[in-house]
């Protein structure tokens, strides 16, 4: 039989080791699934794991795509550390770039150099819009934010979609759901040549470490860990838990906002019906992995990164279907959580040794 | 009233699959726990039921798989939560992230397939009378069960033995603990209880609404699914109200263009979210009704002192 033994205190290894572990048994199932389907497991993760990142222009991937996520996450992980369960980042993002997009769709003839900072301004407002809303929702009427954050999400993608297939639609394109490509003075400069790194990624660095200053060294940083470890206590000295659902969904939506601009304005260069390939979910997972530390979050957006580079690869290569990224994802999430009991427990096997026997 | 029938059985087959799903995760939530991978139950529920009716010809095999599909789902997150005691939020999430990418990968194959929908019941004379004939009698099996789910839940819950315990669960852990019942092992049924209705609910997409398989079929049913609990204040006689207030909701927007009302179709397509949102605010701005609704330890994790 096995028994969960709580722990006297925390293990600090097992913070760090689970998800080390989780990655291990993701890899080990992973290997398992891939020979079910008739592949050579071996062969399935060296093209999902290895060989996308196994030339320069590969990791140059990595860092695109570690981009919307690491940037989302840090956001999203202030939340979770406060209970603050927003889970529509993906929305946030999509009206971050209807906002952003739509600046530059306005001026597309524009050559100004402050079109490129104003989007960036109107970005974070749109997702911080779209995430105000369900805080609005949550202090004023008691709304759970589980639920409204998400249903805002598909509102968010029905009305780009609304948007690239009506108003804003090419009028030199033919037909396709997307817009006018963004003018130059609307585009993110690329700041590694030959690549598609752009400046959102040193963005993504930047957000790492100031949202490392703000949760160490910030009052509300310091509410925000109390009010996730002890609530009672947090309640007791008076953190008002009103201010901090405002501020984690105001600075959640405006981070997904940003990424979502950071993603029309940089490798999509237009306004399209599909702007992201689930960013927003995955980000969830890249704040758990990353132990909802901003640091640990850098390596859980490259994690994640990868699994869509591998996704993409194995598609192409071994015609997997794309869905195996997704699978992955909630693999790696499962054992994650399940590891997580680690730090708080310690597994015994056998019956439960009687009180004065010797052990 | 030529358009009251076909508007009758839209509405009919949009809400069953709501009701189905809510229906259990009703009974889920009311022993205290929380699941938020509804979605992701339904979604491999609707790949099980499509692929075994595909391969088989059955669609009874197909219902099966479904159901038994949705409890294994169900009882990944119960093992998580209940026996691991991880964040029964975030291991919901992980739920539905893993449905939608499992279910998608599954159902790769099945794409483009097509089977025969669900048959209707046929009683002679009953079926064929006007107006209420078909709508009354001329369902597949599936709304009759939701319907008779509804009332069967409601029943359990007031009027036996079992039905009070899972309350008694669901409200004060401790206690039930304390008095001798086994929480977890009630709220492992429980959770399989919501897992077997989800699942069926996915059955009910893939075999009857629209008898194919599509990635992401839900579109966001099984979270509109856990709003009309909440929406409910956990009572099924208001669940069977809200599904079909959402059913009627849903599909305006199948009727609104054909009756001529011009707004484009993305946003008669928001409605059923928007709706969602609304409905939330207006019911959980009463808090008092919903304290004296809601389980009280739901989301709650439970160790039994050793």
């Amino acid at each position: 039989m096995i028994r969960l033994e709580p722990r006297r205190q925390h293990s600090q290894a097992m913070v760090y080791l689970s998800p080390v572990l989780a990655i291990l048994m993701t890899l080990f199932v992973g290997g398992i699934i891939f020979s079910f389907m008739g592949k050579n497991p071996f062969d399935a993760l060296y093209t999902f794991f290895i060989l996308p990142i196994s030339n320069s222009y590969g990791i140059s991937e990595l860092f695109v795509k570690a981009t919307p996520l690491v940037i989302i996450a840090v956001g999203l992980s202030m939340g979770f550390r406060a209970n603050v369960w927003n889970i529509g980042a993906e929305g946030q993002l999509t009206m971050g770039a209807i906002f952003g997009g739509g600046l530059a769709l306005y001026f597309h003839d524009s050559e100004s150099m402050f079109l490129l900072p104003a989007m960036f301004v109107f970005g974070a407002i749109g997702g911080a819009f779209w995430g105000a809303i369900p805080a609005l929702l949550r202090t004023k009427f008691n709304a759970n934010e589980i639920l409204t954050s998400l249903m805002l999400t598909y509102v968010a993608t029905l009305f780009l979609s609304y948007l690239v297939h009506g108003p804003w639609r090419n009028p030199e394109g033919f037909n396709f759901p997307e817009s006018r490509p963004f003018p130059d003075a609307g585009l993110l400069p690329i700041i590694y040549d030959g690549t598609r790194v752009h400046l959102g990624t040193a963005f993504a660095v930047f957000v790492v470490i100031a949202g490392w200053i703000l949760l160490s060294k910030s009052v509300i940083g310091f509410q925000l860990r109390v009010v996730g470890k002890a609530p009672q206590a947090a309640r007791h000295v008076g953190f008002r838990q009103k201010r901090m659902v405002w501020f984690t969904l105001l600075l959640g939506g405006g981070l997904a906002g940003l990424a979502g601009l950071f993603e029309v304005a940089g490798p999509i260069g237009q306004l399209q019906s599909q702007i992201s390939p689930g960013y927003g979910f995955t980000a969830i997972i890249v704040a758990f992995l990353g132990r909802l530390h901003p640091l640990g979050i850098l390596f859980g957006g490259l994690i994640m990164a990868l699994t869509y580079l591998g996704g993409e690869l194995a598609q192409i290569t071994l015609g997997l279907p794309n869905a195996v990224t997704g699978l992955f994802q909630g693999i790696l999430l499962f054992f994650l959580l399940a590891c997580d009991v680690l730090t708080k427990y310690r597994v015994r096997f056998g019956t439960p040794v009687a009180k004065g026997e010797a052990i | 009233m030529d358009w009251l029938i076909p508007l009758t059985l839209t509405v009919i087959t949009a809400s069953t699959p709501l009701l189905l799903a809510s229906a259990g995760e009703l009974i889920t939530e009311k022993s205290g726990v929380l699941n938020l991978g509804v979605e992701g139950m339904m979604l491999v529920g609707a790949i099980a039921g499509f692929a075994v009716t595909a391969s088989s010809g059955s669609a009874i095999l197909g219902i099966l798989a479904a159901i038994v599909a949705g409890i294994l789902m169900s009882l990944i997150f119960a093992f998580l939560t209940l026996t691991l005691m991880a964040n029964q939020v975030a291991t919901g999430l992980a739920l539905t992230i893993f449905g939608v990418g499992f279910s998608a990968l599954v159902g790769s194959g099945f794409v483009g397939f097509a089977i025969k929908p669900l048959p209707g019941l046929h009683i002679p004379f009953l079926t064929d009378l006007p107006v209420i004939g078909e709508i009354l009698f001329g369902q597949d099996f599936l709304v009759y069960l939701s319907i008779a789910a509804v009332i069967g839940i409601g029943f359990f819950l007031t009027r036996t033995r079992a039905g009070l315990i899972l309350k008694a669960v669901g409200d004060s852990h401790s206690s039930a603990h304390a008095i001798g019942y086994s929480v977890i092992k009630i709220r492992y049924l429980a959770t399989m209880f919501g897992g077997a209705m989800s699942g069926l609910a996915g059955a009910y997409l893939s075999l009857s609404y629209t008898p194919m398989w599509a990635e992401n079929m839900t579109a966001g049913r099984g979270w509109i699914a856990l709003a009309l609990v909440v929406f409910a204040t956990w009572r099924p006689g208001r669940l069977l109200a809200g599904a079909y207030m959402f059913g009627m909701i849903s599909v305006l927007q199948l009727h609104a263009q054909s009756a001529g009302v011009h707004v484009p179709s993305q946003f008669m397509s928001m409605l059923p979210y928007l709706a969602t949102v609304i409905v939330l605010v207006i019911i959980s701005s009463d808090r008092a009704k919903i304290r004296l609704n809601a389980p009280a330890c739901i989301g709650q994790a439970f160790r039994p002192a050793q």
